[in-house]
């Protein structure tokens, strides 16, 4: 059992109260998952031609400013840098390749959680009410953002283990259920170079979807392709710079509640997480259907 | 009518007080107020008491519900009305999945549209859905009636037994061993008779009646070589 949530502004009305949206209805799943939370927000566009990266560390205190300086003087300028808890939010002036190498090299104890050019991944233990806490959840400001609250059934309780999970830049899934030829395909997909941190059948799930966009499927075909290769129950949300997409499996195993006013459009794995939003009782209010893609995108 | 608010009281105390009204109290009516998708509200009642909840529950509604009379205002979660055993059930919007799971008696109506496995395993309630119904509907139904004025999705009446489906518009597929059967004129008598009990506007000559073909009931030799 785990919770999914997502909030996605049609209108600048609510944008710069996504984060404490998000983290009303996050709050909600608590009982869902109180192993770990976390968020993926998508805000403060980093510069063109750089990669944003949320980093983490799980050393307390960790020097990112030291990081930062090197990274500057070895890779690209690091234009910004916002430390929360755990994680760093860091802007630099590179190709994301280059720098992951470089970290990869130099800093194997940074674990990068998320890169591209607007999205930002923070996660951790605990209940979600303390994560989003920690984090400060509500003072984001933002597009649209993805949540989950896990209560691991298959893996370690450990913050690699927590969602959302990178699929790519400016990509990421959440996932409720669970996967049951998660070992298999990632032995398939490691021989496709598709690289794993962790045992978890999720993080499975977010690699497919990664190598299926590198061979050029868009997002639609990359989930059309899943139903078919994922043996499991699931119900998905992925973001994507612009919004994002929600799947169930074709036999809905697993809950969602899908709702959207004017001004935005939210997915919860239950109601309860929808009701604390601002206009949720005129609302339209559905459950989406089971293995139809739904998605949403600014234009 | 006793107004019971739910932005004001916990569930369980709210729970607590449906559940204990005793025959022949004065108030035998109440009005549930901002449930906000909880669940198992109002469930496990006893008596012939009304509720009346104004807004959309979660999880499990009006469960294991005998002899009272549950109406919502709005959308239910997954398991409305499970293992009830009488009285009845009536939701405005839409039901998940699951509606009326093993009910055992009484009628559920979901005046819109009820998501899959609506009435999976069913043991006599009578389900009335005016809209449509998702995939696997009665499915190991044993007995009952469920009663579809939409669409039915894929496998409707998988592995069914006893229980009877009338479905009005299209059903996508139908599930193991579940056939049409013909329509006689007590089938059409008691149709007509239960769709105006549940206050839907429809002709029961419109619809289709489906059932078991009864041969899953026992083993067949000439499948011994499958196993």
């Amino acid at each position: 059992m785990c919770g999914i949530v997502g909030f996605f502004t049609k209108t600048p009305v609510y944008q710069p109260r996504l984060g404490a949206c998000l983290s009303a209805m996050l709050i909600e799943m608590t009982d869902r998952g109180p192993d770990s939370a976390g968020v993926a927000v998508y805000r403060n566009p980093g510069r063109r031609g750089g990669t944003k990266l949320s980093l983490f560390s799980p050393v307390e205190g960790y020097d990112w400013s030291t990081l930062g300086s090197d990274l500057t003087v070895h890779v690209g300028h690091v234009s910004s840098l916002e430390v929360r808890a755990s994680h760093a939010v860091l802007d630099v002036a590179a190709e994301f390749s280059a720098v992951k190498d470089w970290l990869a090299a130099h800093h194997p104890e940074v674990r990068v959680m998320s890169a591209g050019t607007h999205i930002e991944i923070f996660k951790e233990k605990g209940l979600p009410g303390l994560v989003a806490g920690r984090f400060r959840f509500d003072e984001f400001a933002g597009t649209h953002a993805l949540g989950h609250t896990r209560m691991a059934t298959e893996s370690a309780v450990t913050t690699e283990h927590s969602h959302p999970f990178s699929t790519g830049l400016d990509l990421c899934l959440v996932h409720n259920g669970s996967l049951s030829n998660h070992n298999r395909l990632r032995r398939r997909l490691e021989r496709e170079s598709i690289e794993f941190q962790t045992d978890n059948d999720s993080e499975v799930a977010s690699g497919y979807l990664t190598w299926r966009l590198s061979q050029g499927a868009s997002l639609d075909e990359a989930l059309e392709a899943a139903i078919a290769d994922l043996d499991g129950f699931y119900t998905f949300a992925v973001g994507t710079k612009e919004g994002f997409a929600v799947l169930r499996d074709p036999i809905a195993c697993k809950h969602a509640v899908l709702a959207e006013t004017d001004d935005w459009v939210a997915m919860a794995t239950e109601y309860r997480s929808i009701a604390v939003l601002p206009g949720a009782e005129d609302a339209r209010i559905w459950e989406p259907a089971p293995g139809r893609i739904y998605s949403w995108a600014h234009a | 009518m006793i107004d019971l608010d739910l932005s004001q009281l916990n569930l369980r105390s709210v729970n607590e007080r449906l559940q204990a009204t005793l025959p022949g109290a004065n108030e035998q009516s109440y009005r549930v107020l901002h449930p906000n998708g909880c669940h198992a509200l109002a469930v496990g009642l006893t008596q012939p008491i009304e509720v009346k909840v104004e807004g959309h529950v979660g999880f499990y509604c009006a469960g294991m519900n005998q002899a009272a009379s549950v109406e919502v205002a709005g959308h239910a979660g997954p398991g409305l009305a499970e293992n009830m055993m009488s009285g009845e059930v009536r939701i405005s919007g839409n039901a998940s999945q699951s509606a009326g799971a093993s009910g055992h008696g009484g009628l559920l109506v979901v005046e819109g549209d009820a998501a899959s496995r609506c009435g999976i395993s069913m043991k006599g309630i009578d389900i009335v859905v005016g809209g449509s119904i998702g995939h696997f509907g009665a499915f190991m139904a044993q007995s009952g009636r469920l009663v579809v004025c939409g669409d039915a999705g894929a496998g409707l009446g998988d592995s069914i037994y006893e229980a009877t489906v009338f479905v009005r518009g299209e059903v996508e597929g139908l599930g193991a061993d579940c056939v049409e059967k013909e329509m006689t004129p007590d089938h059409l008598k008691a149709l007509a008779a239960l769709l105006g009990q549940a206050g839907m506007d429809a002709k029961a000559a419109s619809f289709r009646r489906y059932g078991s073909a009864r041969k899953l009931y026992n083993f067949d030799i000439d499948h011994a070589g499958a196993y």
